[in-house]
């Protein structure tokens, strides 16, 4: 005789979290009959009694496991032949569907007090985890998330293990990463030629070769990392010379939150940040004189994080000091992702390889975020954070299909699938054709995953891209049509759809504050980088900017911050040749007859209203700018680092607007202030000047226009001082600021925003 | 200076002055008895052995300035075209050259440019065979524009060609990339490059005839505008395979890379007028670059990269620790990339 059933389906991030045993527990309590799987839509539940449901569902919603993100519960009623009895956790079901991957978890508390724990068998073991932490992302082959399609299928459980596994009363009930010394992956401690150093006491070795100043290629979740004693200069200058990286800062972990703070002075946002589940890097005040200098590039601020995996814990306490935990490749090219590209490519420059037989599936990066203007922000977005999906704002519910390739530095891909959003983990440069064939595996990776077939393809319009190049080619190859969205039309719709904005809602002002990016062909000069626009997701159009200056040498201005100074004086105070200041003399050493010929002729000096080259101007100016820069964006922190060192008296307003953005006010009081006022002291005005000139113009343009809200983009926004300079110029004009946050504000985020706009463009209404 | 010196339109109206224009300053130059028969056509006795095949190529010059350190748009206009048929595999044998002149160009000046043209053209064993004289208004050009076309033959047992292309055949260039589109840079005044930048420009024939001799040849180009940059990028679509060139290895003189250095160019993308790039066999390469040491012209020359299975990039570059870099395919001013 057939029987009434309910079916209870759970959509949202909810796999791998702990919700199967959740669904058991409360089954168990009420004495309902049925059973719950995992499938490609989520999760399912049939339960009997039918008429039990609607109680039920209360009672889990209030119950529901951290890391679960619903999206929807619904209820239906069916019939089935018999009426079930008891209640089990049922296999999953392969269809793809709808559910989400989640992003790797750091070990939770628990685990972290067993594998301390003399008399626990997960006691030191390095691979311990449960349904609340360890690796997801990185380990997934297939969907749904199930141990056989994960890179730890060809660990079998051992006996103890498995009954942890199917027993709903463990806490490892279902944990799909399970494994203990009996039956998981082991770690190894191999010599640069192959040789075995150790290994079932590999971490005491691995530590004891850091305490005495060794180099290491350590196996991370998503990667390798190349790891020294952080204190040790001698070390950080062989791994620098290594890598390849001369200045950029170079990212540490620290053995917990008291030594930490030792050296890092933290906020309580910042500690909850190194402290969740997302474990990323975070940019912290450093405590003077607790660091080499070769560290951080004299920058006053340090990437830190805590150790987010057993492995890094053991290892950690057991050097008891901080580490130098970088990414494990060559300057510019990916990291390392197996043992043996690891041992060739990372062995010549070690002095020997922490590794473990747990394969990566994929590359994840580690995260970078920052405190910005009291909230977080998220820099670089990897592990911890991909591949988790952001909702999209009315409107999209149904955008599908669209899969966007981002900018060409800073790669990160993004797909937009049922109305969500899902940003791929942050590449890198495009210019490595490694990094490039890594994008197009990305795509691949994340269609497939997320069952979802792109319909659409959208890039940036810059002809010299290499993402636009690609997407040519998957467009062609695949008959799909290709979307160009302007770099800065992405920029701010990315601001947009993270702040969940309507499909349909009246344009709003967008402030951009960017390196460069190609204009628009009607633009009068070809490169932006410092606009003012008015736009929807669909539209864009540019009402002001900084006044477009030449970079002479194109990519070389880019690259050599005092050529960006010779621009902005040409223009701005074309006398500046008698004033005596260190760095205008040395500007006037250069073959100045040449590049004001560049600049004069149009010559290889592409005009553009770049705020990030304003920057570098200023910073050479200011002689904190090297001849040429080591890494991207080190001219303007060391800017924002030398203003921060200023004290924060208040800055003497440049005076009343005057139409359109013009630069020679602050150049004027910049020159003029050269012998007067530290440098420091310039530098901080600075910022305010620029934040007053683009606040005041905002107003009016607000005013004029209509709007009530800005939207914020670009990759300066990354700069705390002028972020909150803007906010403060702004507090009081009514307008409703929105910043970046969960995306980088430069081209990270990117590819958020082209998706958005070439779906709503493409969107038939 | 009087205009007698200088040439007018009416040395291009067909009559009187024109006549004497051709007669006493120009002929003589290229003294040659297809030349002097004067007819409206040169008649050429070409048999062609079984297997022989004629190579016929033509091209435009335009160059500011006309004199350059190194060349002039004379030697340029015989070298451009005869290489073209080299490169090809081609004995050159006939060329024809017409002028386009604008008014007010000085006679002293044609005839030492022609001259340079003959005698760059003979010492490749060619003749100028047929040509054509206009003038022009002032403005309606700038000093003199040349068009050659060139005949030549290619031996039978000669096949070189992108149809040719492999995966796995090296690549080598002759010789220093970039020195012509510097030493032109250098010429415009309001750059302000002084510096020792002299053009490459040359004839590629006396290298390529020793070239020839060796096996394993697979295909040549010349790398005229767009630099070694555009051949590579032609190579890899023509084949459908990847380069991967060795940063270190390739050729560029000091001035070259200094002057690229400054103004944020790529020596890959500057023009060469006496460069060639080869495709080899992998296991004739190091005979076939001992056979280009030999001779003056590829003295400098390199074995600088190799033909792969195609990637997702068509150029690749691997510099400094290994790391590649992929080298876009767009010629002339580039936008930067950098964001
Ligand atoms: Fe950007
Ligand atoms: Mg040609
Ligand atoms: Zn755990
Ligand atoms: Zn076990």
């Amino acid at each position: 005789m057939q029987q009434q059933i309910a079916e209870i389906r759970i959509k949202g991030s909810v796999q791998g979290v702990g919700l199967r045993p959740c669904v058991w527990h409360l089954a168990q309590e009420m004495a309902l009959h049925g059973e719950v799987c995992n499938d490609g839509d989520g999760l399912l539940i049939r339960l009997y009694p039918a008429a039990a449901a609607t109680g039920f569902r209360e009672r889990l919603e209030s119950r529901l496991p951290a890391q679960a993100e619903v999206d929807s519960i619904s209820i239906r009623h069916t019939r089935c032949d018999a009426a079930p009895n008891g209640f089990r956790i049922a296999p999953s079901s392969t269809t793809p569907g709808t559910t989400r991957i989640q992003p790797d978890l750091a070990i939770c508390p628990e685990c972290q007090t067993e594998i301390r724990d003399r008399g626990n068998r997960h006691y030191r073991y390095a691979f311990t985890s449960c349904t609340r932490c360890g690796p997801r992302f990185s380990i997934v082959e297939g969907q749904p998330y199930d141990r056989e399609r994960t890179t730890m299928a060809p660990f079998p459980l051992c006996p103890i293990c498995s009954d942890d596994f199917s027993n709903p009363h463990r806490r490892r009930f279902h944990a799909q990463a399970i494994a203990c010394p009996v039956c998981g992956p082991q770690l190894q401690l191999l010599a640069a030629d192959g040789r075995l150093l150790a290994q079932q006491d590999a971490i005491h070795s691995a530590a004891q070769r850091l305490k005495a100043g060794a180099l290491l290629a350590i196996k991370a979740v998503g990667g390798f990392h190349l790891a020294c004693d952080a204190l040790d200069s001698a070390a950080i200058v062989r791994l620098r010379d290594f890598k390849g990286r001369p200045e950029k800062p170079l990212a540490v972990m620290l053995p917990d939150l008291e030594a930490l703070q030792l050296r890092c002075i933290a906020a309580p946002a910042e500690l909850e940040l190194l402290t969740g589940p997302a474990a990323p890097i975070v940019l912290l005040r450093s405590r003077d004189g607790h660091w080499p200098g070769n560290l951080c590039d004299g920058l006053d601020r340090i990437g830190v994080m805590l150790p987010g995996t057993p492995l890094q814990q053991l290892l950690l306490s057991a050097v008891g000091r901080p580490l130098v935990m970088t990414s494990g490749n060559v300057e510019g090219a990916p990291p390392c992702l197996d043992n043996d590209e690891a041992r060739t490519l990372l062995g010549p420059g070690v002095d020997a390889l922490l590794l473990h037989e747990r394969v990566i599936a994929r590359r994840i990066d580690d995260s970078v975020v920052q405190l910005a203007a009291g909230q977080p922000q998220i820099l670089r977005r990897a592990r911890g954070y991909a591949p988790a999906a952001l909702k999209l704002g009315t409107g999209f519910e149904a955008a599908d299909g669209v899969l966007a390739l981002g900018g060409d530095l800073k790669n990160a891909p993004c797909l937009l699938r049922q109305g969500q959003a899902i940003p791929g983990a942050h590449l890198g440069d495009l210019a490595n054709p490694r990094i490039l064939q890594q994008l197009q595996q990305s795509g691949i990776d994340l269609a497939s995953l997320f069952a979802c077939r792109p319909r659409l393809i959208a890039c940036d319009g810059h002809r010299g891209y290499h993402s636009r190049s690609l997407a040519q080619r998957l467009a062609e190859r695949q008959q799909l049509p290709l979307i160009e969205v302007q770099h800065h039309h992405a920029h701010l719709a990315a601001c947009l759809a993270e702040h969940r904005r309507p499909l349909d809602a009246p344009p709003v002002l967008g402030l951009i504050l960017d390196g460069s990016g190609q204009a628009p062909d009607d633009s009068p000069h070809p490169l932006w980088g410092g606009e003012i626009l008015l736009a929807d997701y669909r539209h864009c159009e540019r009402l002001d900017g900084l006044p477009a200056v030449a970079m002479p040498g194109a990519e070389q201005a880019a690259r050599e911050p005092w050529r960006n100074l010779l621009a902005h004086l040409e223009r701005w105070s074309p006398d500046w040749e008698r004033l005596r200041w260190p760095s205008l003399d040395a500007l006037r050493r250069q073959p100045l007859a040449t590049l004001r010929g560049l600049i004069r002729e149009g010559f290889n000096a592409p005009p553009a209203s770049s705020c990030g080259r304003l920057f570098d101007a200023v910073a050479a100016l200011l002689d904190i700018a090297p001849q040429r820069l080591s890494y991207e964006g080190q001219a303007a922190m060391r800017l924002e680092a030398l203003a921060g060192r200023a004290s924060a008296q208040p800055v003497p307003a440049l005076g009343p607007p005057a139409g359109p953005i013009a630069l020679d006010g602050v150049w004027q009081r910049l020159l003029g202030g050269l012998g007067s006022e530290t440098p420091e002291r310039l530098a901080y005005c600075f910022h305010h000047w620029l934040a007053e000139l683009l606040a005041q113009r905002v107003r009016a343009l607000a005013h004029t226009y209509h709007c009530d809200t800005l939207a914020l983009g670009g990759g300066c926004l990354h700069n705390r001082l002028l972020l909150e300079a803007l906010q403060h110029q702004l507090r009081d004009s009514g307008l409703m600021l929105l910043a970046p946050r969960q995306l980088p504000a430069g081209d990270g985020g990117l590819a958020l925003g082209q998706a958005v706009v070439a779906w709503a463009r493409e969107r038939r209404p | 200076m009087t205009d007698a010196k200088r040439l007018t339109l009416a040395h291009g109206s067909g009559g009187e002055p024109m006549q004497q224009l051709l007669h006493q300053h120009i002929q003589p130059l290229f003294d040659n008895a297809i030349l002097a028969r004067q007819e409206d056509q040169a008649r050429l006795n070409m048999t062609l052995a079984p297997g022989e095949r004629l190579a016929f190529t033509t091209d435009s010059f335009v160059v500011t300035p006309l004199c350059f350190p190194g060349g002039n748009i004379g030697t340029l206009a015989a070298n451009g075209t005869l290489n073209d048929l080299v490169v090809g595999g081609a004995r050159p044998h006939y060329l024809s050259c017409a002028l386009i002149i604008e008014e007010g160009l000085p006679l002293e000046t044609l005839q030492a440019l022609l001259a340079d043209l003959a005698r760059e053209v003979r010492a490749a064993g060619a003749l100028v065979v047929t040509g054509d004289t206009k003038v022009v208004p002032r403005g309606a050009a700038d000093g003199l524009f040349i068009n050659t076309s060139g005949i030549g033959v290619i031996p039978a047992a000669v096949d070189l060609g992108t149809h040719r292309l492999k995966a796995g055949c090296r690549l080598l260039v002759s010789g220093p990339v970039g020195d012509h589109g510097a030493a032109i840079l250098a010429c415009r005044r309001e750059l302000a490059l002084g510096g020792d930048l002299i053009s490459d420009c040359a004839s590629l024939w006396p290298l390529v005839k020793g070239m020839l001799e060796e096996p394993g040849l697979l295909a040549m180009r010349d790398a005229t505008r767009g630099g070694v940059n555009a051949v590579l990028h032609e190579f890899a679509a023509a084949a459908g395979l990847s380069v991967e060139l060795e940063e270190a290895a390739i050729p560029v003189r000091p001035a070259v890379r200094g002057l690229c250095e400054l103004l944020g160019l790529d020596p890959l993308q500057l023009a060469c007028e006496g460069r060639l790039l080869a495709a080899v066999e992998a296991d004739a390469a190091e005979r076939m670059l001992e056979r280009m040491h030999a001779h003056p012209l590829g003295s400098g020359a390199q074995l600088i990269g190799r033909l792969v299975p195609q990637r997702n990039s068509a150029v690749i570059v691997r510099g400094l620790y290994g790391v590649e870099r992929s080298l876009p395919a767009v010629s002339g001013e580039l936008l930067p990339r950098i964001c």
